[in-house]
């Protein structure tokens, strides 16, 4: 493997790794939340409970989101010294802002913590918000960094000088607002359907109809409600997404869709794999006409193939699966709660049966697996540049040799971390079970929540 | 001042930020390891209950560092993001255990034990890696080969001064942290650990300004350019001296406000902090104008003027905003008698 690869690769096992911690963490506020806002309008207890467990959750998921997210943002520095030094004197902006957006995170998630039973519930409701606000700042922020390398503003290029240079316009550089809709919103559906994960394989675990059971019930329906909302949003801010793509950077939509030919009424590929030598997506289902018309809202709309651009700047050809991986994942996360309503409402079965128990398990795993799919899509689908037409990856990375090394440590430290975090959470949960809590709920002498800190 | 001045204090503001609560939050993860068969006097409770609400708050401090860095010495970024690429990521190594260690240990008391060993060793190895930082930015571990920089690992890990700093970094983490615990003890009313964190005060403070001296000497024959220019502030650093004096004050004479209490712990914070400003002043202005000696400058490395501007707004606002925030989580976790005083 050459250095550039192996920098790649560094950087790659770190965001995948922390983005399972970033989402979660994003998403799971606002399930807390939720949860916070039900409890104080139907003084149901059950919803205080959740809101105190899923809290525990984030609170132990943060012990990894936090260093990891560290080891993120000083890795690019590491790794990257070209590529930061044009963002430090470009797009300062988000980093910048970011970090007040963590400030309020990290203190409100405190305060929220271990001072919850010291302060009254409408300053617990408004720490929530802030952390909630926060965490999603964060995530858009970032993500605000990733939009500007496929969608670079706020400066003029001459002769490899950057010139001209307004921090704001880089700001809102033109795919700003549509990747972070997409990613703010797709991290809410995974908040949610990892709820909807444990709360099913809870129920699947329990007798029909026992506390526990219906415990796990509401918070099920809490899951699958507010995912379905948001899956439906991911889905429409994803296909805006994809516009973006054909107006900004025509080669990764083609690479994304294995078009290869520039053609109006241009076909649809649904799944497959693209292959280099024959050019073609085989096994695929074909739609005709239809990528022309998801592309500009027409038949007519020629969309650009890979032909059209020199062949050493196409993405790598296999992002066209993790593409209609993330697309049929989210497809499936709409349809699946409606299955779920379907078989409550119009067959009328109280009794969740326990092929959909298994189902519901699996989508707290699918919807994670949408979001790496997501992210190493539109990260190797910007390659070989980082940023567009700017600079590429190469000239970007350190000129440090014997990074083999570091990506072995730094993997076998993720590993030992998700093992542990694992540990951590099923051995802490096992001690105070859901009854545990609920009998503290009960007893109402503010032991619920200390057993948090 | 000219902008690049202005932007090299913004900077030199958020290391001591930085250094200060670091020194104090890695040098707590130590002590709450130290005594923790210790159960009697509490001290580790004390360690625990400042550390559990304040670390994630501390540990955003870094990433700050690093994105004021980035957004206003770009090209300085470049440099010292090739040559600290091994020692940077040991750090960071480092800190991904110690930080996930720390909340793991709270959550399952069972294994406290093992969990919190794992945490408070890494934990005192950061800040000795950390100021390591400062060594190699004096320039001579660093080689420029057909233009590119490397660091030579082996000598620095062969350098007197590297060893001077090390050891600075890790007894001025147990100082501090020892002083700030012992104020934390008293105003919680746990006189034992109080007793447990003053004397540790006292051993420690010397040892600190043993390793200060140390480096100065060392520091004279590896780098005399920052050695000659740190002393033309003689002045200064008989006023750190001074502070100094009054943190041993405040460490063994008599409580003027408290019958039969001997130490001024509240004292000894302040003075220390304010010993640590004033020498880490000195070493930053002689230092200057090179924030990597001798080829990387505060002017050569500053960003674009205009970006510069935005920066700037953004700090003055984003902090504006935030006070009230820092305030009221000080007044929960610092004051607040209910919390501080939980059995």
């Amino acid at each position: 493997m050459d250095d550039i690869l192996i920098a790649r690769s560094l950087f790659g096992t770190t965001m995948a790794f922390h983005i399972i911690f970033a989402t979660i963490g994003v998403g799971l506020p606002l399930m807390i939340l939720t949860a916070e806002l039900l409890y104080q309008r139907t003084k149901d207890q059950d919803y205080v409970v959740m809101a105190k467990r899923w809290t525990k959750t984030f609170a132990v998921l943060l012990g990894v989101g936090i260093p990891t997210g560290t080891i993120a943002g000083v890795q690019l520095s590491l790794l990257w010294p070209g590529f930061m030094e044009v963002i430090g004197r470009v797009m300062p902006l988000p980093f910048q802002i970011e970090i007040y957006a963590f400030f309020v995170e990290a203190l409100f998630m405190s305060i929220y913590v271990y001072a919850a039973e010291r302060i009254p519930p409408w300053l617990r409701i408004v720490s929530l918000v802030l952390v909630a606000l926060g965490a999603l700042a964060s995530a858009v922020l970032i993500t605000n960094v990733h939009a500007f390398q496929g969608t670079p503003a706020g400066f003029r290029y001459e002769d490899g000088k950057f010139l001209d240079i307004n921090p704001w316009a880089a700001f809102f550089n033109p795919s700003f607002y549509v990747s972070a809709w997409h990613v703010g919103v797709s991290a809410y559906v995974v908040g949610a359907f990892v709820v909807a994960s444990v709360a099913s394989f809870k129920m699947l675990k329990n007798s029909f109809g026992s506390r526990i059971y219906l415990f796990h019930q509401k918070a099920l329906t809490l899951g699958l409600t507010v995912g379905c909302i948001f899956a439906f949003l991911t889905a429409i801010s994803g296909h805006t997404s994809a516009q973006y793509l054909h107006r900004y950077q025509p080669e990764k939509l083609a690479a994304a869709e294995g078009l290869f030919e520039t053609q109006s009424h241009a076909p649809l590929a649904i799944g497959g794999f693209t292959d280099r030598e024959t050019e073609e997506v085989k096994w695929a289902i074909e739609i005709p006409w239809a990528l022309s018309f998801l592309a500009d809202n027409s038949f007519d709309t020629v969309v650009k193939g890979l032909h059209d651009f020199p062949e050493e700047e196409w993405p790598p050809l296999f992002i066209h699966t993790l593409f209609n991986g993330m697309v049929a994942i989210g497809s499936l996360l709409i349809l699946i709660p409606l299955l779920v309503l379907g078989w409550k409402r119009i067959l009328k079965r109280r009794h969740n049966p326990k092929w959909l128990l298994w189902i519901l398990v699996s989508t707290g795993p699918l919807s994670v697996l949408a979001i790496e799919f997501g992210w190493i899509f539109a990260c190797t689908g910007r390659q070989p540049w980082v940023i567009y037409r700017i600079l590429t990856t190469a000239e970007a990375a350190t000129t440090s040799k014997g990074m083999g090394t570091l990506f072995i440590l730094f993997s076998g430290v993720y590993f030992i971390l998700a093992a542990a975090v694992v540990f951590v959470l099923l051995y802490y949960f096992r001690k105070n079970s859901e009854v545990d809590d609920l009998k503290r709920a009960e007893r109402k002498n503010g032991e619920l929540y200390s057993t948090n800190t | 001042m000219p902008d690049a001045l202005i932007a090299i204090t913004v900077l030199w503001g958020f290391v001591f930020i930085y250094a200060v609560m670091a020194t104090m939050d890695f040098g707590a993860g130590f002590w709450s390891m130290f005594y923790i068969n210790h159960e009697r006097t509490r001290a580790t409770n004390i360690a625990n209950r400042y550390l559990s609400p304040t670390w994630e708050v501390t540990n955003t401090f870094i990433v700050a560092l690093v994105v004021a860095l980035v957004s206003l010495f770009p090209k300085a970024t470049y440099t010292l993001g090739t040559i600290l690429l091994i020692p940077g990521s040991i750090i960071l190594l480092l800190l991904a255990l110690r930080s996930a260690f720390l909340v793991f240990s709270n959550a399952i008391p069972e294994y406290k034990k093992p969990l919190t060993y794992i945490s408070g060793i890494t934990g005192i190895i950061i800040p000795g890696l950390l100021i390591s930082v400062l060594p190699i930015t004096h320039g001579h571990y660093i080689e420029y080969g057909d233009g590119n920089a490397t660091l030579n690992m082996v000598k620095l890990f062969t350098s007197p001064n590297e060893y001077a700093f090390v050891g600075f970094a890790i007894s001025s983490s147990l100082f501090l942290s020892s002083l700030l615990l012992a104020d934390y003890s008293k105003v919680s009313d746990e006189m034992d650990a109080y007793q447990v964190y003053l004397r540790d005060g006292r051993i420690l403070g010397p040892i600190s300004l043993l390793m200060a001296f140390l480096i100065m000497l060392t520091l004279k024959y590896e780098a005399a350019w920052l050695y000659n220019r740190m002393i033309d502030n003689m002045p200064l650093l008989w006023v750190s001296l001074g502070f100094f004096l009054l943190v041993g004050v405040g460490l063994y004479f008599p409580n003027p406000f408290a019958k039969g209490v001997r130490g001024m712990p509240r004292l000894t914070v302040i003075a220390a902090t304010a010993q640590y400003l004033v020498a880490s002043y000195v070493y930053g202005k002689a230092h200057l104008p090179y924030i990597v000696y001798p080829n990387v400058t505060i002017h050569s490395a500053f960003t674009d003027p205009y970006s510069f501007r935005v920066v700037f707004i953004t700090y003055i606002v984003g902090f504006a905003i935030l006070f009230p925030g820092f305030f009221y989580f000080w007044s929960l976790f610092m004051q607040d008698k209910r919390y501080l005083k939980k059995k």
